[in-house]
């Protein structure tokens, strides 16, 4: 059998993109390694977007902030140990009803704390509309979060893509 | 002819004497097939023009329509032949998406009640595919789908997923797979599941599982399933072995992220077939399909891929009307 490769942010092998007609931005292609390998902690680099909504990639190196969303969210981790703590919000919801993608929360909101997950490789976490929520890496990794475009979302496509 | 194939609205005739199998017509379109070979038939300037695919070629694209509920767009079945979605009528077409066809006036577009050619596909289905083919798995995974007519794979062939409506093991939502065996190339992907460590009263708000070990599970190639849902933002994570049985195109932007391994895509013009780009995707690589494509993966390893799907209705028109670009991000 052959082994499954997976991609870490130490291993990554970028591919390719051969053009016949048209041009390689057409594509948007880029490595969620790559890009987490230099962006900062929890810099939320979007390296998908179909029009509102967004796949951001996060390099989940320490303690992230505080972070809510007035809708579902879902985080995948692809490389580290990653626990994810919630708390509920005890003042009402942190985020209007029409404020769409990850919300930066200052501090540790007030509320009821509703335990933690704890992820690794292959992972994958709901990141419940209303809650709040903080990554905290135990080992260096790469998060997946499925989300909408928000004011934390960062947009650096001529950057990190393929062109 | 005569209403025999299990479905009522399905115009089939009896079994061939010599093959066993029966032809089917679905309004102007006439299917049939012998030991090795489907032959889909259509009128064009008063002659009746004909298209010959191998059979196993030929299920494996049509389960695959099937199973997708004609998909997002098109379903290239091969260069001549497929089907387009219009969301509650679909068109069946010959050579319509070939630039050879079109331009010598031989293609061919009829459109159907979604309910007619779903019950034809599945009749031809049951009546086509023999014991011991599975068409959703790789060539070395099943039996030859070639020879006189020999029993049937119901089983196979009518898998019925349960839809997801926000993530797969919640309460209420679908199910996981613990109870399907290891892929046979994914055996050496970990079955840990993540710890949750919910406070009293808060147990069923709390949810992670192992998608990696989901997938690993996965019974079938190239058929995504969603497992999670924000708004009309749809993962669609499948496993991927051999080749995409069919050349997609979109009527909207998707996304693939590829989760393990490699995939290659050819890439094409959506209207005339006409070769793109070859993109080479390995772990951790995503990459947009534009609007205005069609795509086609080959996958030496079984990979896992997430197929990332906008789900807003009215996406097609504005797409097709020029409002929105067909590329996602200006580059």
């Amino acid at each position: 059998m052959q082994e499954t490769y997976l991609g870490s942010l130490g291993n990554y092998r970028k591919g390719s993109i051969e053009i016949i007609k048209g041009k390689p931005g057409h594509y948007a292609m880029s490595n969620v390694f790559e890009v987490a390998s230099h962006a900062a902690p929890y810099e939320k680099v979007v390296v998908g977007k179909n029009l509102k909504y967004v796949i951001e990639t996060v390099r989940a190196e320490g303690v992230s902030p505080w972070f809510s969303a007035s809708h579902d969210e879902f985080a995948v981790v692809l490389d580290g140990e990653i626990d994810v703590h919630f708390i509920k919000p005890s003042d009402g919801p942190l985020v209007n009803a029409d404020t769409e993608g990850s919300v930066r929360i200052e501090g540790e909101p007030a509320g009821q704390p509703m335990g933690y997950v704890r992820l690794r490789r292959g992972h994958q976490a709901l990141l419940p509309a209303g809650t709040a929520y903080r990554f905290e890496a135990r080992q260096t990794g790469v998060l997946l979060v499925q989300t909408i475009l928000g004011s934390c979302s960062v947009e650096k496509w001529a950057e990190i893509c393929i062109q | 002819m005569d209403q025999s194939a299990g479905f009522q609205s399905v115009t089939a005739s009896d079994p061939d004497k010599t093959n066993g199998y029966r032809t089917f017509t679905l309004g102007d379109f006439e299917f049939s097939r012998d030991a090795y070979f489907v032959t889909v038939k259509w009128p064009s300037k008063g002659e009746s023009r004909s298209h010959q695919m191998h059979a196993d070629d030929f299920l494996r694209a049509m389960m695959r329509d099937v199973a997708w509920g004609f998909f997002y767009g098109w379903v290239n079945f091969d260069e001549v032949i497929g089907t387009r979605n219009h969301y509650g009528r679909v068109d069946m077409y010959a050579g319509s998406y070939n630039a050879s066809f079109k331009d010598a006036g031989v293609d061919y577009t009829q459109q159907f009640e979604t309910p007619l050619i779903m019950a034809t596909f599945k009749a031809i289905l049951r009546d086509w595919v023999n014991e011991g083919f599975d068409p959703f798995a790789a060539p070395e995974e099943t039996g030859s789908a070639f020879g006189i007519k020999h029993g049937d794979n119901i089983g196979a062939i009518e898998r019925t997923r349960i839809a997801t409506k926000r993530m797969p093991g919640l309460v209420g939502d679908s199910p996981l797979r613990d109870d399907l065996p290891v892929n046979r190339q994914f055996a050496d992907i970990g079955q840990d599941e993540p710890e949750i460590h919910a406070k009293p009263g808060f147990e069923h708000e709390l949810h992670a599982f192992s998608l990696f070990k989901y997938l690993s599970r996965s019974d079938v190639t190239w058929n995504p399933s969603v497992t999670s849902v924000c708004k009309q933002s749809l993962f669609c994570p499948t496993t991927e072995e051999f080749v995409l049985p069919v050349f997609h195109g979109n009527d909207r932007v998707e996304w693939f992220l590829q989760l393990s391994d490699q995939i290659i895509w050819d890439v094409g013009d959506k209207d005339t077939g006409e070769p793109r780009a070859r993109i080479t995707m390995n772990a951790g690589d995503i990459a947009a399909m534009p609007a205005d494509i069609r795509h086609k993966g080959y996958s030496q390893k079984r990979s896992m891929l997430l197929v990332w799907e906008n789900a807003t209705p009215d996406l097609p028109k504005r797409y097709e009307s020029g409002e929105l670009p067909p590329y996602p991000v200006p580059l």
